[in-house]
């Protein structure tokens, strides 16, 4: 399989879902061509809507819909998805409206358009709220799968996509499961837990790290909320050294939900990886490796956390 | 005929509203007093519901965008038969479905969670549009409060309305009400931040502009009438209105925005709403037994 970007499949999924599934509708906010629903717009016009650039509207519409029956997928990308908090508290969340939120162009591997286009909060924002899930698929056939899961899921969801080409990183048999994660690699030393876009560098770094004697254990976190915790006890009381790994702030997203539930649960020690301060222009490559989010950079601050 | 009926109602309903914030001793007496001949008048006069099948998928909705005045939506659900009027004292109170602001998931009859202001008419396209996809032909009434029209996502939804599901699934199943009784937390609205030209401001969005008193039920329904022919796109309703109408203590005064009445004001309120003078209320009392035991009700609890 190719390497693909998580938003290219979302639209390919919603194409093949929205043949079989006349409530599923999609709600734009002027970046169809960016979030990757046109196809779905040009196959049916009558289901798909572009409330133009009014992000707030648009949600709160998708709510409305939700009430109504349809499955609407309310897309942009995660920035501007996470700047209308209030509306996904009130209007989403508390109402419980069946609306499946969709950010893409998660990260600082958007790259050139720069900080004010990178959703790196968008996860600390919505994991706040109750009743709203999070998934953040690593591949293609985790992302369609994830999708096609979101159609079936009663309740609100948020989907974290890339506007980046994603390696493939699950098995061909894979099943995505809600509120599981995946072991991809197993190890004893360290746990490194890594969810969409740098999860293949997380592979990469285990790779590295073996002539060094380090055994690394690598999980597939596609759900941030909620958290697997069963494999995340587990796997943390086997290595006893957990290692987060994402693109997204450092503060509250995946490494934060992990620290809080590994500190009521197993305190173990934690090193979380993820962007400091606000993002910047520049090549994705050099950003992640900017970051420490890169093979190496990775590789490094594993040896570093197990002073190796 | 049907006018005195619906006004009898509304006279009922303006008493649970005293009633009700008296006993939970806060809220927001004004803005539910100036919207509940509307609501009145929606409910008894022109929805199809049942408050047996609250999910029917054909029940027409209302969504009170301006949430806080969310006592004069209990009154009215609770004489539609949505729960018992003896929950309405319960309204703020620790485990209580009615929550100081609508909770959808807590209380069956409401459509949307509101009371964050200026996310109401957002949901409302989308339950227009919904309806309209699913091929119904309920309908869809959201009520505004003049200062929440201040919100910028309120415009957001006022220039996608119009043009929203054109041409199959235009939006002429959406009425929406601006309830304009001038005055928010702060102050009047025009000395806050002047929303005028009203009229102007929504019709150049697009929208058939209608200008009502907002407490004359001839006019609403009327109104609401005009609305209803209207095809090709939703209907925006400027209702005038008076802020705490019909307890002169209350009306127009900005302090009764969000200010609940003690039990003795109340009792002065209720009064004064069913029309009764001070000389002829113990009088009046003894040939209204449902007024006397709210009355005794309010005068216990000022003694607390």
């Amino acid at each position: 399989m190719p390497a693909k970007a998580s938003r290219a499949a979302f639209g390919e999924a919603l194409l093949d879902l929205g043949a079989r599934d006349e409530r599923i509708v999609t709600l734009d906010a002027d970046l169809s061509k960016s979030t990757m629903t046109g196809n779905f717009a040009k196959k049916y016009p009558a289901r798909a809507f572009n409330l133009g650039i009014a992000e707030s509207n648009m949600i709160g519409v998708g709510a409305g819909l939700a009430l109504t029956g349809r499955i609407p997928f309310a897309c942009s990308f995660a920035c501007f998805i996470a700047g209308r908090f209030e509306t996904i508290r009130i209007s989403v969340a508390y109402t419980n409206a069946n609306l499946k939120i969709v950010g893409t162009h998660s990260g600082i591997a958007i790259g050139e358009d720069g900080y004010s286009q990178m959703g790196l909060e968008d996860v600390a924002c919505i994991r706040s709220l109750p009743n709203i899930g999070i998934i953040q698929p690593a591949d293609e056939i985790e992302t369609k799968q994830a999708i096609a899961y979101a159609v079936e899921h009663q309740g609100p969801l948020y989907l974290r996509l890339t506007r980046q080409s994603l390696e493939p990183v699950c098995p061909p048999d894979y099943r995505f499961q809600y509120g599981r994660w995946l072991v991809l690699r197993k190890g004893h030393d360290v746990t490194l837990i890594g969810s969409g876009g740098p999860l293949f560098n997380c592979l990469e770094a285990a790779k590295r790290l073996e002539p060094d004697g380090i055994s690394a254990e690598v999980i597939n976190a596609a759900c941030i909320k909620p958290l697997d915790e069963e494999l995340l006890v587990q796997s943390a009381g086997k290595t006893g050294h957990v290692v987060t790994v994402e693109d997204h702030t450092v503060s509250g997203g995946l490494g934060g939900a992990v620290a809080e539930r590994l500190g009521d649960l197993l305190p173990t020690p934690i090193k979380r990886l993820g962007v400091h301060g606000f993002g910047e222009s520049g090549d994705q490559k050099g950003l992640y490796a900017k970051h420490g989010l890169d093979p190496a950079g990775i590789a490094a601050s594993v040896k570093k956390f197990l002073h190796r | 005929m049907a006018e005195v009926r619906l006004e009898s109602i509304a006279r009922e309903c303006r008493v649970q509203i005293l009633r009700m914030l008296a006993h939970a001793g806060s809220g927001h007496p004004g803005g539910s007093l100036s919207v509940i001949d509307i609501l009145t008048t929606l409910f008894f006069g022109r929805l199809r519901y049942d408050a047996k099948r609250p999910d029917w998928p054909d029940r027409d909705r209302v969504v009170l965008s301006k949430g806080h005045a969310v006592p004069a939506l209990y009154a009215v659900l609770a004489k539609a038969g949505y729960f018992p009027e003896k929950s309405l004292i319960t309204l703020r109170k620790l485990g209580s479905p009615l929550q100081g602001h609508p909770d959808r998931t807590m209380l069956p009859g409401i459509e949307a969670a509101t009371g964050s202001l200026g996310q109401g008419l957002s949901i409302s396209l989308g339950l227009s549009l919904g309806l309209k996809l699913a091929g119904s032909s309920a309908r869809v009434y959201c009520v505004l409060g003049d200062g929440e029209t201040q919100e910028g996502q309120v415009w957001e939804a006022a220039m996608a309305a119009p043009k929203l599901g054109q041409p199959d699934h235009a939006l002429d199943n959406l009425v929406v009400i601006l309830d304009y009784n001038k005055i928010q937390l702060d102050n009047f609205v025009k000395k806050v931040l002047d929303i005028e030209p009203v009229t102007a401001k929504w019709q150049s969005f697009g929208w058939p502009v209608l200008e009502i008193d907002g407490h004359d039920i001839a006019q609403i329904t009327k109104a609401l009438d005009q609305a209803e022919a209207t095809t090709g796109g939703p209907t925006f309703i400027v209702a005038h209105t008076v802020k705490g109408k019909g307890v002169s203590f209350m009306e127009n005064d900005p302090e009764w925005h969000g200010k609940a009445p003690k039990p003795a004001e109340a009792i002065k309120a209720i009064r004064e709403v069913l029309g009764i003078t001070e000389g002829a209320w113990e009088e009046y009392l003894k040939t209204d037994s449902s007024t006397r035991a709210i009355v005794d009700e309010l005068a216990a609890l000022e003694k607390k």
